[in-house]
């Protein structure tokens, strides 16, 4: 039957066209796909090499391996290129763009040229990043605080001139994608059967068109202070520092969930696949998606108990920020329940799956820590808050944006990977990422200060302790790099379904056609549904 | 659990061992101040290695040394017990069903469970009231430090790059200042007694955080910010800058020095002293208020502009002013230009810098400037 199917094949969309050109004007969404994704892969490198000469640098409590203003230069290039080019980016630009037509059963985005449009837009963000790198460097932080930000040397104009282009990437692709899901729809697929990965896409969009133009405006108006000496944020000027701060959490609150939301659907797919069950509480996790959407709009003050905002502010703020917490958790316990019963198989994105519950849980319990008050007060801007904001993105979003590129690799590449290797792989990330941040909590909660170029050397074991992690955590990563691009060359054929997976992304050949699918498919049954399914109700019997 | 009581019994023995190095610092403090006014010996200079050694090793908790210490502690050890049994519950289920349910046979049955509205509220209702009991804890402490009570002694604290000036309005002329030289101590307060920081910042902002009192605020330029504590034990204890401030944001730390109430005056009195030492030169003196004053943070000796010119060669050059004009810093006009340009270093601003110095009128007295300007003469 597989030789059968051979023959029949057609050209996929990667040999549909040939040539530079067939790439660089492409509008087909798996091809922008995987752009974004390449572009971002860079750039993760890039932010990784800066985090590992940060970590060299704190071996020691003196600084020794690089200067102070080398030091804060790496860590604001490793914030500004992780958030802004690596995360925001990542899930929804390279996964997003190939799956979502896919999934919904479309030919592809609402609109195509806008989706071209963004990626060069992206990369246009991308250039003033490399510019500031390389005309001095910014040392900022990647929150650009002010007046620090209107009062230093470095290459503050081109950087946020970056970030503000970036934001427009990330605008047009949440409006394409908005569009795309209401309008595209395989016939049959009402809001009820889609992928959860494309409810948090939904989610994530709103969010990304909504509150991106805030930034926005926020570091225009930053570049207008800094440029023509209007004072708005800097009290030389006449301006309040603080409603800068105000001004830029309500964006990047918001953001946290851009980063984050796209991987909860990612593990939704996961669990749901490799244990053959259908999700547990399917409409509690997509609508938990949408109210953590809308109450991330809220609760921005969390990031200023200590900055001189009113009492009551940041006791309406503490209060949002539990609310939070509630859909969050649901979520989890949601996952937890859906491997009740199931027929789990322990392959590569399954242990990525299984590794974001263990993180996750970590970084969401922590935030806890930090939404209340008096605690907040004492562990804003140390370690802790570090340690915490590292198990939400790295061990969620991009333990997530792991397990789901293993999971859809067949899908984008038609190849397999070693799973012997990628378990190898998984194994090292997990222990290197744990082992770097974990302790981080602890240092915080006794003390250590974050961006600190030298410390106290009472925190030294521990900074050796996360230093040794974050070279095994680099190991790691360079692995599964180097088995990934292996398998480009040498990798097994994948099926067109390796997973079993129920989705429509599964029913087209891999890697797609360069139309997706022969004909229109139909849905008549939501995405959950595997054929290991007990439906006579044997299994349900307690 | 055991983490838990682990942390809980640690605090206890942090405490005596910080408190047990207080007391000893406290009497190298007391010794030197009756051999060497001003300065500690070279042994408690040594003994200090810069920081205080607040905790044993490298993972014991931290002294509780202010009376919001122990509450913030204490709830804090509630969210790590609930995150704990939390932690352990839904790892629990998952690694149990990863057992129970590993996939044996391609063609085992799963079950066709697709939710439960009951266990769906339960599990959305339980950790909403846990949350809400954390929520009111906290906002009852963080209330309770917000409000000094009237009888706190106050203190005013000014961020700048990078350091800390602390002085006490109470006890006229009494300064302190953080800088990298011994002794680091910038700010002395009396135990068991409240007190309230006023703080501003004269650039960026920057924020004042004492680890072992639990307190951090920060402090921006532009307006005041307050924040209060009551020290409970004596010792010294670090002084972060917690809010990123540029490149010395790392050493922008100092030593809070708590004392017994009694004390308290004397060993103010004392390190706030600025007076020569027995057989110093003027020039010594000078180098020395160089240095406790602070103007290293923006002053090098060795030529390299900072954020003001170099000392080195000041004397005999000719400055050029902001305004275009130029002055020969030499002779009695050469004084005169170097008093003014401390005491009102706005009057006159050297061309290529910001007017970023603030001035020093009422915090140093004739003395202190003429053996700053022997000092600036010995820089050839
Ligand atoms: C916050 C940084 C800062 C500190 C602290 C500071 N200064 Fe300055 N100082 C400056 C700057 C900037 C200038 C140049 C602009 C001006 O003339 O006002 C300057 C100029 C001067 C000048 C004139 C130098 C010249 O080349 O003509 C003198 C003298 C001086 N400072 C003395 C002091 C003394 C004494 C102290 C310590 C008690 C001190 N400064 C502390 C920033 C500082
Ligand atoms: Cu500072």
């Amino acid at each position: 039957m597989a030789s059968e199917e051979k023959k029949e094949r057609e050209p996929n969309f990667m040999q549909a066209h040939r040539g530079l050109n067939s790439w660089l004007y492409t509008l087909d969404h798996k091809r922008l796909g995987l752009l974004y994704l390449g572009t971002t892969m860079l750039f993760f490198l890039v932010g990784g090499i800066a985090a590992i000469t940060l970590r060299t640098e704190l071996l020691t409590p003196e600084g020794d391996l690089v200067s102070a203003t080398t030091y804060n230069k790496l860590f604001t290039v490793h914030g500004a290129v992780m958030v802004f080019l690596v995360i925001i980016p990542s899930v929804p630009g390279a996964l997003g763009n190939f799956l979502l037509p896919l999934m919904l059963g479309a030919k592809d985005v609402a609109f195509p040229r806008l989706n071209l449009l963004s990626y060069y837009i992206y990369s246009l963000g991308a250039l003033f990043f490399i510019v500031t790198l390389f005309t001095g460097g910014l040392d900022t932080g990647w929150t650009f605080y002010t007046p620090y930000s209107t009062t230093t040397g470095t290459a503050v104009v081109t950087a946020t001139a970056g970030a503000f282009i970036l934001g427009f990437s990330s605008i047009l692709t949440g409006l394409n994608f908005m569009v795309t899901i209401h309008k595209m729809r395989a016939p049959g697929m009402t809001w009820n059967r889609m992928p959860l990965f494309v409810w948090a896409i939904y989610a994530t969009a709103v969010i990304q068109v909504l509150a991106t133009p805030v930034l926005a405006i926020t570091l225009l108006l930053l570049i207008v202070e800094r440029t023509l000496g209007i004072g708005i944020f800097d009290p030389a000027m006449g301006g309040d520092p603080v409603l800068f701060q105000h001004f830029f959490w309500f964006y990047s609150h918001p953001a946290v969930y851009i980063m984050i939301l796209p991987g909860f659907g990612i593990i939704s797919e996961l669990i749901a696949v490799h244990s053959r069950k259908h999700i547990f509480g399917y409409k509690a996790i997509a609508l938990s998606s949408v109210a953590i959407a809308i109450i991330s709009f809220l609760v921005w003050g969390h990031h200023m108990f200590v900055s001189g905002q009113s009492e009551l502010a940041g006791i309406v703020f503490s209060f949002l920020t539990f609310a939070v917490a509630v859909p969050t958790a649901i979520k989890v316990f949601s996952w937890v329940a859906t491997l009740y019963k199931g027929s789990i198989e322990f392959n590569t994105p399954m242990l990525y799956g299984l590794m974001f519950l263990f993180t996750f849980t970590i970084g969401g319990l922590t935030g806890v820590f930090l939404g209340t008050l008096s605690v907040d007060v004492h562990l804003h801007d140390t370690y802790f808050v570090v340690a915490h904001f590292h198990y939400v993105m790295m061990g969620g979003t991009i333990i997530a944006f792991i397990g789901g590129l293993h999971h859809w690799w067949p899908k984008m590449t038609g190849k397999m990977y070693d799973e012997g290797k990628a378990k190898w792989g998984a194994l090292l990330v997990f222990i290197g990422f744990n082992m770097t941040f974990f302790n981080q909590f602890v240092m915080g909660q006794q003390g250590m200060p974050r961006r600190y170029y030298e410390y106290v050397p009472q925190y030294t074991q521990q900074h050796v302790l996360s230093t040794v992690g974050s070279y095994i955590l680099t190991a790691g990563l360079f692995w599964t790099l180097i088995y990934l691009l292996q398998s480009l060359k040498d990798g097994k054929q994948a099926s067109d379904n390796p997973w079993g997976g129920a989705s429509l992304e599964w029913q087209t050949q891999s890697p797609p056609i360069e139309h997706n699918f022969h004909g229109q498919p139909v849905v008549d049954t939501d995405p959950y549904n595997f054929p290991e399914i007990d439906r006579s109700g044997a299994m349900d019997e307690h | 659990m055991i983490l838990n009581l682990l942390m809980m019994m640690a605090p206890e023995a942090a405490g005596k061992a910080a408190e047990g190095a207080g007391k000893a610092a406290e009497a190298a403090g007391n010794a030197a101040a009756s051999a060497a006014p001003g300065m500690p010996s070279a042994e408690a200079i040594q003994g200090l290695h810069k920081f205080p050694v607040e905790a044993p090793h490298s993972w014991a908790t931290l002294p509780q040394a202010s009376t919001f210490a122990e509450g913030v502690d204490t709830l804090y050890l509630f969210i790590v017990a609930l995150s704990v049994f939390f932690f352990v519950l839904v790892m629990g289920a998952m690694f149990w069903f990863m057992h129970k349910y590993r996939r044996l046979s391609p063609d085992q049955k799963t079950s066709s469970i697709t939710h439960n509205g009951k266990i769906e509220f339960l599990w959305s209702a339980i950790p909403a009231v846990l949350l809400v009991v954390i929520f009111i804890w906290g906002e009852i402490d963080f209330v309770k430090q917000t409000a000094p009570p009237s009888d706190a002694i106050d203190i005013r604290v000014t961020g700048q790059k990078w350091s800390w000036t602390v002085e006490y309005p109470d006890y006229p002329g009494k300064i302190l200042t953080s800088n990298n030289v011994e002794p680091r101590v910038t700010m002395i307060v009396p135990k068991g007694r409240p007190i309230r920081l006023t703080m501003t910042s004269r650039d960026v902002i920057h924020s004042f955080y004492i680890p072992a009192f639990r307190v951090k605020r920060d402090v921006v330029p532009g307006r005041y910010t307050n924040m209060w504590f009551e020290p409970t034990q004596v010792g010294e204890f670090n002084l972060f800058c917690a809010e990123y401030c540029g490149d010395q944001h790392s050493r922008m730390t100092g030593i809070v020095k708590v004392v017994e109430p009694e004390l308290f005056e004397d060993i103010l009195a004392d390190y706030a002293k600025l007076e020569p030492n027995e057989g110093e030169s003027m020039a010594d003196f000078g180098g020395r208020i160089y240095s406790i004053r602070g103007c290293n943070a923006c002053h090098s000796t060795d030529g390299s502009a900072k954020v003001g010119p170099s000392w080195k060669g000041l004397w005999g050059k000719t400055e050029s002013l902001a305004d275009g004009s130029s002055i020969t810093v030499d002779g009695a006009d050469g004084e005169n230009y170097l008093k003014e340009s401390i005491l009102d270093p706005n009057a006159k601003v050297v061309s290529g810098f910001a007017p970023q110095m603030p001035p020093y009128a009422g915090q140093l007295s004739d003395q202190h400037i003429e053996a700053l300007i022997a000092y600036i003469k010995t820089l050839k």
